[in-house]
């Protein structure tokens, strides 16, 4: 087994246009595992660590005028807890907290979670909800997708040979936001359901994706509308509890668990109506302060 | 395969950096974590390998000063990074790779951790002395719960964790000047 | 009483005796990382095995080929049952269990080869070569349809039954409560992994160092398959990193050695996690059915229970287990009349045998809810029914044995009762149910309070003629104590030392390396028994050699020796004298060997009846859960404890004894269980079979009740298991009370409360 450790990103690509098979080592929080077990024998490997631009984040504004974070594929789960991307990006840190433990959040990264695309992936229902998009680059050149279109199926995603997560842009928060992870331990433990909400109040949108409860993160834009059309922007105090419980009911119905030895789909289609109630109550309490 | 200009290839010998030394590594298999270098290539076996699958702390490592899993690590991919490994922990004054570390020279955390009880079998144990010092290097007076969410990556079947954070609160008691303890 | 949370427990300096928390003597080593664990052992030349396993629960083997292995470059042997020399089977109490499958697999997870080769990696992928063919058979997974199913091994598929029947089972009380109750697979999950490294000696010989719990019941196994006399074959102990249980069966010892032999070279073995899931053994799931019988005013009359034990493919110490299980299944309570079924049978599942609360734990869990159910059911408060019914010294138990020694049951009760319950929790995020995962509502959040109480036997029963053997040399002020004792992290090498320097007066004691050479066995590192009878043997030891020395020194000064008195803090005292046993011992060189046993137990009759038992052990818990009723998240607040020690040797160990032990209680109740789904095993991993970490640790207030035990040395119960026993069982009641869920199962999931 061959060790490719490039120092710039040009490298990286050239390199990896030569050999489409290499394996790339982000964090190594998966991967590492695969290899200490025998699972996996690859031939290459490549190494980002010594790649800066991935560990890196910026502030931009896009095309339509609203700001977005700029987060480099290597950014860790540690540096999304920090206090300025924390404040940009309140709901990433949420996730980010829940994931793993302080040695697994000092070494994973936010590529990394887009890699796998495991449906338990905590930052994925984050960023399908805030409609965050990838962009890949290779040494052809880079395009960008919508973060939902890039997970296409469990531990299955759009990367084509040769081509590397670079960045993630995340929409800075324009209003409340929330995550909420079920685990039966206080802490290291895999989804067994989660829900990421994002509520805007310059639009008057809800957004809302819900994680380990189907092979990509679920969100329904027909309950969103649905939902959006039903809260009172104007008025103050709690969304009316048939709202609240609606939106529990369509978000649990959307919702597609299956059985496992962490839980069973009864459960995880119970647990997806609390949180959803949970969150859209808390996210509409929040900067409701007037 | 053409090497590209700047890119380090590595194959089954290299350096790596420990406890401020640098040691040469030859005969690893590729794919070998940095766990596995550390304690059967170059004779630190303070690292422990209960599950190689970075759920339980025991490993901890720190990587140019981060607080990792050496399991996680892939070993070639650490040449030129700085590690450090429970036997390379400095006691106050001392830097790694001191002589004074040969014997009974132990830091405050690993003396808190003896006096208060905290080891059992110890095999947890290397890795809390290296979280437990990351811990503090960043958050010298820790909150009782960020304490225990700073040590949440580091299982311990042993003890029940009471005199662990006994051990904590010990340390972080006597660095903060309040003397510490009856 | 001792109530440890008023006295700091702080561990003091290197030496202590006898009631001081001394550092323990492996203290410094392991802090500094330089402990040597087994599974850090390495000799020049050596090898790695690593071996294969049955991915079937029952299948026969149809065609084995190692041919494709032992091609590889780097592979050095591979060994199968053909290669076994001595006997095929092996076992704790029977040899149902073979060194390598032959014809059959009976379990997901059963040895069928092992490869030496130059690297982990090498031997991995020998371990793909090597062609098996299997035809997989239906597997006999549901318990309760086993005995009466095809057996599944020549000796069939009940591996012990047992019928106990105490006073009249034909009277009957004024109320009667009914449950069924089941407790899931716990894994003792001890950190180190099984390890160990063989070394031959060149003479058709093995040097084995190993983390086990019991060094010459390992080498009389492991010798018996190699079919070599036991003096070739000599155990040393490597660093043990955990046990709880499940180091009491042979894991890679024999595989190890017969490696290292083929090979001509050592052979070290470690075990990843995820074969150590599958590579030792678990605690007994059990089915329960109760009914308990009780006067209005709540004196219990009678206890009926049907207890089924899965002990998985193989025997291991089921039948110990089990025996447990009937014995303790009534509960610390006085029950005039029992009528107790409770029978292990064997399955196609993994293999259950030891862990720490051994067949109590399950039972506990049984008795204390329904104890509850009959609590409510009477209207009587659930603390008053329990001390209502409390055992007391001289009471029958239903074997119809009699408490002799100390049974401090209601002051168990009272002491866990009178501890302050916790202020309601605060806002961080780790103290609410649901944690980081930020899925709390406070407004919505209940806490319930739970109590149960449970006991055991310590030391072994039913007439096994349990010994320890230690032997002490006294030589320049310097005690060596030589005592085979397994340490696995209990801190017996602390209290060895404790023990010396109290009765010797000295103050530098050094422990000789446990083997099977140099000192005879010490029994095993299980049961609560080491600081009784290992314990009492370096007692007994060091007390000779006291004695030798009084004796020399009334001949240097020309007395009698009954002139001369040894006080119990190791002094000679004498007309004019006053001196340290060390001191007085000078240079000579003084040295004895003593053997501890304890007072004869008989086996169980037919109707369960006899004098098993040597002395019992009681403990009481109280927890403080809080539960978000609409996710079923639970977070064990709290726990308080009143626990019957005898006497406290060393405050500190004893503290993280009962913290370690609940912990382990809280993790049956809410998060711990393996898997298993037609006997194949779902979460072999930490990612899936959940310990807690130390953000689930509850709070502990401990209360030590000490009243002596008068035929224990020093007076001390051991107190490794109590604290397992009945912890499970009272968060379960905490979840009832915060729920109104009526909780029958544990670990009790999520799904289970909404």
């Amino acid at each position: 087994m061959t060790v490719i450790v490039p120092a710039r990103l040009d490298d990286a690509l050239a390199t990896l246009a030569e050999d489409p098979a290499l394996t790339v080592l982000a964090g190594g929080t998966d991967l590492m595992v695969e290899l200490n077990y025998g699972h996996r024998r690859p031939l290459g490997v490549l190494s980002l660590r010594r790649l800066p631009e991935m560990r890196a984040w910026h502030v931009e504004r896009s095309a339509a005028g609203h700001d977005e974070v700029v987060l480099g594929a290597g950014v860790t789960y540690t540096s999304l807890l920090g206090d300025e991307l924390a404040g940009l990006l309140p709901s990433l840190a949420q996730a980010a907290r829940t994931v793993g433990s302080p040695q697994i959040r000092n070494t994973g990264t936010v590529g990394g979670n887009l890699g796998t695309a495991s449906p338990a992936g905590d930052t994925l229902p984050v960023l399908v909800a805030l409609d965050a998009t990838v962009e890949l680059a290779s040494a052809a050149g880079r395009r960008r997708m919508p973060v939902s279109a890039f997970l296409v199926g469990p531990k299955r995603n759009a990367l084509r040979p040769g081509e590397l997560i670079v960045t993630v842009r995340v929409p800075v928060a324009a209003g409340p936001r929330e995550f909420l992870k079920i685990g039966v331990r206080n802490a290291m433990v895999i989804a067994v359901a989660s829900c990421a909400l994002a509520i805007d109040r310059e639009r008057r949108t809800l957004a809302c994706a819900l994680g380990a409860v189907g092979p990509v993160p679920i969100r329904d834009h027909d309950t969103e509308r649905w939902a959006t059309t039903r809260l009172d922007w104007d008025a103050s105090g709690p969304p009316h509890p048939s709202v609240v419980e609606g939106f529990g009911r369509r978000m649990a119905a959307a919702s597609r668990p299956i059985d496992d030895h962490r839980a069973t789909a009864a459960y995880r289609r119970h647990a997806v109506e609390v949180m959803a109630r949970r969150a859209l109550q808390r996210a509409w309490g929040q900067g409701r302060a007037a | 395969m053409t090497r590209i200009r700047g890119t380090r290839v590595v194959d089954a010998t290299y350096d790596l950096t420990v406890n401020g030394q640098t040691r040469q590594v030859t005969g690893a298999h590729a794919g070998d974590s940095l766990l596995h270098v550390l304690r059967d290539r170059l004779g630190l076996p303070g690292a422990k390998n209960a599950c190689e699958q970075g759920e339980c702390g025991s490993c901890s490592v720190l990587v140019d000063g981060v607080l990792v899993c050496a399991c996680l690590e892939l070993a070639e991919a650490a040449v030129g990074c700085a590690i450090t490994t429970v036997e390379g922990l400095a006691p106050a004054g001392a830097e790694p790779g001191d002589a004074a570390l040969a014997g009974d020279v132990l830091t405050d955390v690993q003396q808190a951790m003896v006096e208060a009880g905290g080891v059992q079998c110890g095999f947890c144990t290397p890795g809390f002395v290296v979280a437990i010092h990351d811990l503090l290097a960043r958050e010298p007076q820790p909150a009782p719960l960020d304490v225990r969410e700073a040590l949440a990556g580091n299982l311990c079947r042993c003890t029940g964790y009471g005199r662990i954070l006994t051990a904590v609160e010990q340390v972080v008691a006597v660095r903060s000047g309040d003397g510490g303890g009856p | 009483m001792t109530d440890l949370q008023s006295r700091p427990v702080r561990g003091g300096p290197a030496g202590g005796r006898v009631g001081d928390s001394p550092i323990r003597p492996d203290g410094t080593p392991k802090v500094q990382g330089r402990f040597a664990f087994s599974s850090d052992l390495h000799a020049e030349g050596m090898l790695w095995g690593r071996t294969l396993r049955s991915p079937h629960p029952h299948a026969r083997i149809t065609g084995l080929d190692v041919g494709p292995a032992l091609a590889i470059a780097g592979v050095a042997c591979v060994v199968t049952a053909a290669d076994v020399p001595g006997a095929a089977t092996y076992g704790l109490i029977s040899a149902d269990q073979p060194v390598f499958a032959g014809d059959l697999v009976r379990y997901v997870g059963e040895p069928v080869a092992a490869v030496a080769a130059d690297h982990p990696d090498t031997a991995r992928q020998a371990l793909d070569a090597i062609a098996v063919s299997y035809e997989p058979l239906p597997p006999l997974t549901d318990p309760e349809a086993a005995p009466g199913a095809e057996p599944i091994h020549p000796d069939g598929n009940v591996i012990r039954r047992i019928e106990m029947v105490h006073g009249d089972p034909s009277v009957r009380g004024d109320v009667v409560v009914e449950g069924e109750y089941e407790v899931g697979m716990q894994d003792q999950a001890f950190l180190g992994p099984e390890s160990g490294l063989a070394v031959p000696d060149g003479e058709g010989g093995v040097d084995l160092w190993v983390a086990t719990q019991w060094l010459h019941e390992d080498r009389d196994q492991v010798a018996a398959c190699l079919g070599l006399p036991p003096e070739r074959v000599r155990l040393h102990l490597g660093g043990v990193g955990g046990a709880f249980g499940g180091r009491e069966d042979v894991s890679m010892q024999v595989h190890a050695c017969l490696l290292a032999l083929a090979a001509g070279r050592p052979v070290k073995m470690s075990y990843l996690r995820d074969e150590s899931f599958l590579g030792h053994v678990h605690r007994h799931p059990a089915r329960m059915r109760y009914r308990h019988h009780a006067t209005w005013q709540g004196d219990l009359v009678r206890v009926d229970a049907e207890i089924v034990l899965d002990g998985g493919a193989y025997a291991s110490s089921s039948s110990a287990v089990v025996a447990n299980a009937a014995r303790f299944a009534c509960g610390p309570y006085r029950v005039p009349h029992a009528l107790i079924d409770a029978v292990c049978v064997r399955t196609n599942n993994p293999p259950c045998g030891a862990m720490r609360g051994f067949g109590a734990v399950q039972v506990c869990f049984a008795h204390e809810s329904q104890m509850d159910r009959l609590a409510a059911r009477l209207g009587i408060d659930p603390v008053e029914l329990r001390l209502r019914n409390a055992l007391g010294p001289g009471d029958v138990l239903p074997t119809g044995q009699a408490i002799t020694g100390t049974a401090p049951v209601a002051e168990c009760i009272r002491a866990a009762a009178a501890h302050p319950l916790p202020p309601p929790a605060g806002d961080g995020l780790l103290e609410r149910p649901g944690g980081a995962g930020r899925t709390d509502d406070p407004g919505r959040t209940r806490r319930g309070v739970g109590f149960a109480v449970g006991y055991k036997n310590l030391l072994y029963s039913e007439g096994f003629d349990d010994t320890s053997e230690a032997r002490v040399r006294l030589e320049d002020g310097v005690a060596t104590v030589a005592c085979a004792v397994a340490e696995v992290g209990q801190g017996f090498v602390t209290i060895a030392t404790q023990i010396a320097r109290t009765l010797l007066g000295c103050d530098a004691v050094v422990l000789e390396p446990p083997d099977t050479l140099s000192v005879g066995s010490a029994g095993s590192s299980s049961a609560s028994r080491q600081t009784w009878m290992s314990g009492g043997a370096v007692e007994r030891a060091c007390r000779l050699v006291a004695d030798q020395v009084r004796s020399a020194l009334a001949r240097r000064l020309d007395v009698a020796p009954e002139a001369l008195s040894l006080t119990d803090d190791g002094r000679l005292v004498g007309p004019g004298i006053h001196v340290g046993v060390a001191e007085a011992a000078g240079a000579r060189v003084f040295e004895a060997s003593a053997v501890h046993r304890h007072r004869p137990t008989t086996p169980l009759d037919e109707r369960g009846q006899g004098t098993p038992d040597v002395s019992f052990v009681f403990a009481a818990h109280r927890a403080v859960v809080d539960v978000d009723p609409d996710l079923g998240l639970v977070r064990v607040v709290q726990i308080a404890t009143g626990q019957d020690v005898g006497r406290v040797l060393h405050p500190a160990q004893v503290t993280g004894q009962i913290e370690g032990g609940i912990a382990q209680g809280v993790g049956l109740a809410v998060m711990e269980e393996i898997v298993v789904d037609d006997g194949l095993v779902r979460n072999p991993s930490f990612t899936d079979y959940l310990i807690p970490t130390v953000a689930d640790a509850p709070d502990v207030l401990a209360t030590c009740i000490e009243q002596p035990e008068p035929d224990a040395p020093f007076g001390a119960k051991g107190v490794g298991e109590p604290p397992t026993i009945s912890s499970t069982a009272a968060v379960a009641a905490a979840i009832r009370a915060a729920t109104g869920v009526d909780v029958t199962r544990v670990p009790v999931r999520p799904w289970d409360l909404v």
